[in-house]
């Protein structure tokens, strides 16, 4: 599935080495190092301002870096204007001209290059089946709708053969429904392609849905730089594990046996990250609910919510608040007992393994929050 | 009015209203047909009573039209002046000064459209100026300038003034048309792999031509039309339709200055019809539609 990672193998598909970048006395992104191998489909994660679409410009020729290099397919383009980068945008707003039609949007990019007439309308019509948009060669693009003006955007970027395919947020003018599709179809093209990507997102599903490798972002740096499993099992910093999925967290060190709560009793721990910490963090597929008391800590069930295949419970534990997904349906008030398969322990923020432990479970299986590709 | 007629028969889709309402109503459409008459009249009236002017012998008060009608008066207007010369010298000296305004004003719209810099906002109000003070009190004083120049009496002289008219026009609209086209469509272009340069005339102007054509014909309709500067420095050698005008009210019935002011609309109202054809026609307008 993975394509080839190994560097010392393969010239990386794209290298960004200590890439700055300061807009307005403020430090967007610093010092970042990324190495994004051919083929590959790498999202670039985070809140809004983290430094993702700067970063994301930076390696288009839309903003030149204050230091660090930019290497595509092993040659230098770090001061290279756009129009000499082999990197081609989906911009988020499409950014398709008013005035040509998609065929001539597509085209626009081998009219430059003076390739021949007629291999132009050779060219644009592969990008056109490639998008499935054949019916709509001569639409202007305000006739058509947002989910084609989008395909056409990617059409436009794929005509020109790039090395490496940027797109800023593709998805987040589409409505729910259609992301899903779309993002479906650009995942399927883009393998078929075998392009190197860099996808920016904000929205965590649409990161681990389409993505090999996804880079967390926060504050201008890279949080952690994992696989979306990887990322989810074992998330490096408190931020990564707050901003992927759910977590339940426990601001305490671990006790003997497992979790303190807010009343002081303990809620059962098989497995621990790390000994030695300050934050305790719970996937809530990792809390096991036994309708029998007394396999765990007591517990009360507040609510229930379904969530299509499994339930998300919220319960009160020892006057703690606790999330938990599970396949069994308890009702409200019901009293159960709750224990832990693994938890995570951070100090400062960051993720503490003793070497000793056991991996944390496989999350692919079970009642997982994510669905499976 | 046809509300008036509901009294009575209330309709499920209507409610009715009360008589106050109604009343109310029919007094506002009352206001508004009023209105819309007075500036059809406003508009419209001086032109109907010019029309026939041109055409009339004589006309005394109270008759509503001329007793005599003649075609005495175009004849010595298209006969007797030299019309056909004015006509020529008007489109020429509105065109090169026209043109010249494209040359200066254009770069600086764009500059005031994509960028911003240091006193930027003053500069734009500044160029206001030149609209503030009284035309003739302005002309007057850059006669001064212009006699030291030696560009009095001269095509130049008639150019630089024309010119001048225009610079508020040029720049402002061309500005705000180079500032509405999107920073990521122009960006798009540079990524497809254009120059500067050829994404600036395919995309950047292309996307801004519908202001810069308002604004070019805008400002050839101000030249065409310009008289006071053009009469103060062109006269007596360089004679424009709209200098012609003045001497024709001097020395003429007002009648031959009533033809005089019809041929001038002319040209006037044929630019301003293709004007609405290609750029309020819609078709420009579609493609603006995008976000």
């Amino acid at each position: 599935m993975t394509p080839v990672r190994s560097d010392a193998e393969t010239t990386p598909g794209l290298e960004l080495a200590g890439i700055s970048k300061v807009l307005g006395g403020r430090v967007i992104v610093e010092k970042m190092e990324l190495t994004v191998a051919p083929g590959e489909l790498i999202c670039l994660l985070g809140p809004s301002g983290c430094g993702k679409t700067t970063t994301l410009r930076m390696i288009g020729g839309f903003l030149s870096p204050e230091s660090g290099s930019v290497r595509i397919g092993g040659k230098d383009y770090t001061t290279s204007p756009p129009e000499k980068r082999p990197t081609a945008m989906v911009f988020q707003n499409y950014a398709l001209w008013p005035h040509m039609s998609v065929a001539g949007n597509i085209g626009f990019g081998l009219k430059v290059r003076k390739m021949k007439r007629t291999q132009i309308r050779e060219r644009v019509d592969w990008a056109l089946d490639l998008v499935k948009l054949g019916h709509h060669r001569d639409s202007m693009p305000a006739r058509i709708s947002g989910g084609e003006q989008q395909r056409v955007a990617l059409a436009r970027a794929l005509v020109l053969e790039p090395q490496v395919l940027l797109m800023d947020e593709p998805l987040s003018n589409l409505d729910a429904k259609l992301r899903i599709q779309v993002r479906e179809d650009i995942r399927a093209i883009q393998r078929r392609l075998g392009i190197t990507t860099v996808l920016v997102t904000h929205d965590q599903d649409e990161a681990l849905s389409v993505a090999d490798r996804i880079a967390v972002m926060n504050d201008g740096r890279i949080e952690q730089n994992a696989s979306p499993a990887t990322l989810y099992a074992r998330p490096r910093t408190a931020f990564v594990a707050g901003f992927i999925g759910a977590m339940n967290t426990i601001e305490a060190a671990p006790v003997a046996g497992g979790a303190p709560l807010a009343d002081g009793s303990v809620l059962p721990v098989e497995h621990f990250s790390s000994h030695d910490g300050d934050t305790i963090g719970i996937r809530p597929e990792e809390i096991i609910i036994d309708t029998a008391t007394g396999h765990g800590a007591a517990a009360t069930v507040d609510r229930t919510i379904p969530r299509g295949h499994y339930r998300e419970v919220v319960l009160k534990a020892g006057g703690t608040t606790l999330r938990a997904f599970t396949d069994a349906s308890p009702e409200p008030d019901d009293r159960v007992s709750v224990r832990v398969r693994t938890a995570l322990v951070y100090r400062d923020g960051a993720l503490q393994t003793d070497s000793a432990q056991p991996a944390p479970s496989d999350v692919t299986t079970g009642s997982t929050a994510r669905p499976e590709r | 009015m046809s509300a008036s007629t509901n009294v009575g028969t209330p309709s499920v889709a209507a409610p009715r209203r009360g008589t106050a309402g109604m009343i109310r109503l029919a007094v506002g459409k009352l206001a508004v047909g009023i209105v819309a008459i007075l500036l059809l009249v406003f508009i419209l009236g001086p032109m109907v009573w010019m029309g026939l002017d041109a055409f009339a012998r004589r006309w005394k008060s109270p008759s509503l039209l001329p007793q005599t009608w003649t075609m005495h008066w175009w004849h010595t207007v298209l006969g007797g002046t030299q019309l056909g010369h004015s006509l020529r010298l008007s489109f020429e000296f509105a065109l090169v000064a026209t043109l010249a305004s494209c040359v200066i004003c254009l770069p600086a719209a764009y500059a005031f459209g994509r960028s911003t810099f240091l006193g930027r906002k003053t500069i734009l109000l500044g160029l206001f100026a030149t609209n503030a003070f009284p035309k003739m009190g302005l002309f007057t004083s850059i006669a001064t300038l212009f006699y030291a120049m030696h560009l009095m009496t001269t095509a130049l002289g008639v150019i630089i003034i024309q010119l001048l008219g225009t610079v508020v026009t040029m720049t402002w609209i061309p500005a705000a048309a180079f500032a509405a086209v999107s920073p990521s469509l122009i960006e798009a272009a540079r990524d497809a792999g254009g120059g500067p340069i050829r994404v600036f005339f395919q995309i950047t102007m292309r996307l801004a031509a519908p202001g810069i054509i308002v604004a070019v014909i805008l400002s050839f309709l101000a030249c065409f039309d310009e008289a006071q500067g053009t009469y103060l420095v062109g006269s007596p050698k360089y004679v424009t339709m709209p200098t012609q005008m003045y001497s024709l009210v001097e020395n003429y019935p007002d009648q031959a200055a009533a033809v005089f002011a019809l041929v001038l609309t002319v040209p006037s109202v044929l630019l301003l019809l293709a004007v609405r054809r290609h750029v309020m026609g819609g078709h420009l307008a579609e493609g603006f539609q995008l976000k």
